[in-house]
């Protein structure tokens, strides 16, 4: 085989991770690389998006795999054994010298690296963490990095991994251990959880040091987070949501990433051809952000669901859940308690905020109300203000439902 | 009128001192006039020396915060509106109040802007005598060049670098940060041989099966393309999209790969725990399609009946009979058709001893397709049978009549042809038995004509 240069390596070896719906490089540690040495910084907040692409989704870290090759035949998995793509492999220095020469055309936040598994799932990942060492050591680099960890590889590995990342991450893969026995013959439900087990007692063990020695080593302080595949087995959002749920209670999660099921060339025949059910994504995300930022429990998540346990693709999850439960509403904006104000179709958290503060000095109107949201007509029916009250929710009556989401707009017609 | 000079458009130390005084000396909003750098001195207004008193009066830390962004806008209103809502009783308090929000509006804007800018920045390297520089070209909406200056310090610390714009440049070279006048796009290098790199990476990434410009307008818009290399590909991106899914597809359809039967008894396996729909919690079993998964044709029935709730095959009940001696009749032989159902568990009434068959309702009927599209996604059967309106309904996601439709080829939306006719069990619910006779030879030549067209 012809030498492929660094190019056309890239080329195959973006193309190959465009699946992987991680790409936040939000929530690590504040460094900076003031002191002269070395390169880059990261903020404690939010990451930087540096371009979008037409998809649609954020590009901030240089997201690759080091190679597509892999021992596995996942079924869901465009770089499976039994694939026909073309391969390609980079050496650690040229992902790092990619990393560097990127970062400082400020094109990116950091890497994102994952990769097929070639040789063993120790030799594997002993690359992978040597890219992020060299980063780190030889180049100081501060910049953010996210490596994805091998199932089954040496745990002193992974603890080598958490020490240069700032992220790790395992992917559960499929939201059924039916789907991932079907579609991952050689993966285990029980030893990825195993994984995920032991990255999140190191991230706890070690913030738990660093209180008492401030010299204490830092492990992935941007936590663990895991990606499940939706649409390609038959489990329903329901099942999903409280999959998601479970996870993020037993391994302590920083996010768990949905990931539609997308047409890959050379697809294995076990899986379905549609186009990915990016709506169906959509509204698993937003249930996603009831449970994390509105208060929401597991449960009632699902019971927004319909009787067949999947979220209505017409409205959002937490309108569909006041239209079930219309009985909890209407709130009043002047002495409803803030969780249920959370709860308020088209009210977010900093609306919500906002409301309780202004309210300590003086009654709020539905114009002032107007004034701190998007969408009056949305929050309209669900609220009392001091100089409105709506009428009983009547089945959609009052209710300014969308309308079904006209086709997207082409750019270049 | 007082007359408040500052040095800049983002001066917001001078504004802090021309504040204070003004507060001090009772001075209210209206009667201000500010003039920033060497604007010409207005007409009316003597340029009253401020008061130059250390008093100080304290104000909240996050009305600081707020307006050392606003201050950074574009807005000539934005020194008096600040300075108004400084001497407002209540000041922040209140964020329905308008003021407070046109405030925070100006702010908002700012801090995109800064984010934008840290974003959308893109360096060029270009080597000099004393080694590389970067140096980017930028064009802010705001004042926010000075304000953002710590950002790219903090990061880029090692390196040498330069951030021209209209309004201001600024250079770092490693130690200090030096400011200098505006400049001109055509002052900032053309070129990196870094970028078609970066270009590939960029064309790479993107997923053609996941179209949605709108969302990338949204937070990428076009005034900032002009300055970033990758976005010269995004037109010819969104033109290849659907030739590249289409071809991602067509590849996936004609490589369908050696592991057909593996796949399809991994399928019938994980169907088996199905619990889509609450018909699971009743009947005995799934029961899933069978026949050869190189099957020409497929057949759909409604959904199993009691015997094949019980055998947890399809089709071997009293309706079961019926479609086999059809099928003989019309010269089709069982062992090559693939015959599954609509839906894969039986729903029925408990009547005494008896359980009575009960329609699906819509609700399970589209649960369960998701085990039929996998199911005909292995098979890509070249003529699916729908046999009744059960059948129909799944197969084509709606209502379909079948007295209209039944006779002819309709065509499938996922590939491959469709033929409607009635269900088996509607020939035994017939009481006269002469139309009994007449509706069967019927369903016979239903089936001889989409066996043999
Ligand atoms: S009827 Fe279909 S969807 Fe419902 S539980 Fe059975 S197999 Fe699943």
């Amino acid at each position: 085989m012809a030498q492929l240069d660094t190019r056309a390596k890239l080329e195959i070896l973006a193309d190959a991770a465009k699946y992987d719906a991680s790409c936040a490089s939000s929530g690590s540690v504040k460094r900076t690389s003031r002191d002269g040495k070395g390169i880059g910084s990261t903020d404690s907040g939010m990451g930087i998006c540096h371009a979008y692409a037409p998809d649609g989704r954020c590009i901030s870290l240089l997201k690759i795999l080091l190679t597509n090759s892999c021992i596995f035949d996942c079924h869901y998995c465009i770089n499976r054994k039994s694939s026909n793509v073309r391969r390609a492999r980079f050496t650690t220095d040229e992902v790092v010298r990619l990393t560097l020469s990127f970062y400082r055309r400020n094109y990116i936040e950091g890497l994102f690296l994952s990769s097929g598994i070639i040789g063993s799932s120790n030799y594997t990942m002993e690359q992978i963490v040597e890219v992020a060492r060299s980063l780190r050591e030889d180049h100081e680099f501060r910049g953010y990095i996210h490596l994805k960890t091998i199932p089954d590889a040496d745990p002193e590995l992974i603890h080598q991994a958490g020490l240069h990342a700032d992220r790790i991450s395992i992917n559960v893969e499929l939201p059924t251990a039916s789907g991932l026995k079907r579609l991952a013959p050689e993966k285990s439900q029980d030893r990825i959880e195993d994984a995920m087990a032991g990255m999140s007692d190191a991230i706890l063990d070690t913030a738990d040091a660093k209180k008492h020695y401030r010299s204490a080593p830092r492990f992935a302080p941007a936590g663990q987070s895991t990606q499940m595949i939706v649409g390609a087995d038959a489990a329903t959002d329901r099942d999903i949501v409280s999959r998601a749920a479970g996870l993020y209670g037993s391994f302590n999660l920083k996010r768990v990433y949905y990931s539609a099921f997308s047409p890959i060339p050379d697809a294995s025949a076990v899986l379905p051809l549609q186009r990915p059910p990016l709506m169906r994504e959509h509204r698993l995300y937003q249930s996603d952000w009831l449970m994390r930022f509105y208060g929401f429990k597991p449960g009632e998540v699902a019971d927004a669901a319909d009787d067949n346990g999947m979220m209505r693709l017409d409205i959002d999850p937490k309108l569909a859940w006041a239209l079930k439960f219309r009985g909890a509403f209407p709130v009043d904006v002047n002495t409803g308690p803030r969780e249920m104000l959370l709860r308020v179709p088209g009210l977010g958290t900093r609306a919500v905020d906002k409301i309780v503060a202004a309210r300590r000095g003086r009654r709020l109107t539905l114009a002032d109300i107007g004034r701190l949201t998007v969408s009056l007509a949305k929050v309209r029916p669900f609220l009392i203000a001091s100089d409105w009250r709506p009428v009983a929710l009547a089945d959609k009556a009052d209710l300014q439902l969308p309308k079904p989401a006209a086709k997207q707009m082409e750019l270049f017609g | 009128m007082r007359v408040i000079a500052l040095d800049a458009e983002d001066d917001f130390d001078g504004w802090r001192e021309g504040v204070r005084a003004a507060v001090q000396d009772h001075v209210a909003p209206e009667r201000i006039v500010w003039r920033v750098g060497d604007q010409p001195g207005e007409l009316f207004g003597s340029e009253a020396p401020a008061t130059a008193s250390a008093a100080n009066f304290t104000v909240p830390r996050a009305f600081v915060d707020l307006a050392r962004k606003a201050i950074l806008h574009t807005d000539r209103e934005r020194f008096a509106l600040l300075h108004t809502l400084l001497v407002r009783p209540g000041l922040l308090d209140d964020a329905a109040d308008p003021l407070v929000r046109r405030v925070e509006g100006l702010a908002r804007e700012v801090r995109r802007d800064i984010h934008k800018m840290r974003a959308f920045v893109r360096f060029r390297e270009v080597v000099e005598p004393d080694g590389a520089r970067f140096v980017a070209w930028f064009e802010p909406d705001f004042h926010i060049v000075r304000a953002n200056a710590g950002f790219f310090m903090d990061r880029f610390a090692a390196m040498r670098w330069s951030i021209l714009t209209p309004e201001v440049s600024i250079h770092w070279d490693g130690a200090t940060l030096a400011e200098g006048p505006g400049a001109t796009k055509a002052e900032a290098p053309d070129g990196d041989p870094v970028e078609a790199m970066w270009q590939s990476y960029y064309a790479a990434i993107f997923n053609p099966a996941r179209l949605k410009v709108g969302m990338m307008l949204k937070e990428m818009p076009r005034k900032y393309w002009k300055n970033m290399p990758e976005t010269a590909l995004v037109p010819q991106l969104i033109a290849g999209a659907q030739a590249r899914e289409a071809g991602m597809v067509e590849t996936a359809r004609t490589k369908a790969g050696g592991n057909i039967e593996a796949a399809w008894a991994a399928l019938r396996e994980e169907s088996m725990s199905c619990t889509r729909c609450p018909l699971h919690e009743h009947a005995t079993q799934t029961v899933f399609g069978e026949g050869p998964v190189d099957a020409a044709m497929m057949f759909v029935g409604e959904q199993p009946g009691d015997q094949e709730d019980l055998a947890g095959r399809p089709f071997v009940g009293p309706a079961g009979q019926v479609f086999d001696r059809a099928l003989t009749e019309a010269g089709i032989d069982r062992g090559t058709i693939y015959v599954t159902n609509a839906v894969k568990h039986f729903k029925f009434e408990q009547r005494g001893k008896r359980r009575i068959h009960a329609k699906p309702d819509a609700g399970e009927i589209t649960a369960c397709r998701w085990w039929i599209e996998q199911e005909r996604a292995l098979l890509r059967p070249k003529r699916t049978v729908a046999l009744g309106a059960t059948a129909a309904r799944s197969l084509f996601g709606k209502a379909v009549t079948i007295s209209r439709e039944r006779g002819r080829a309709l065509e499938l939306p996922g590939g491959g042809e469709a033929w409607i006719t009635v269900h088996p069990s509607y020939l035994l619910r017939l009481p006269d038995p002469v139309a009994r006779t007449e509706e069967y030879a019927r369903f016979v030549a239903d089936l001889k004509s989409a066996a043999h067209t």
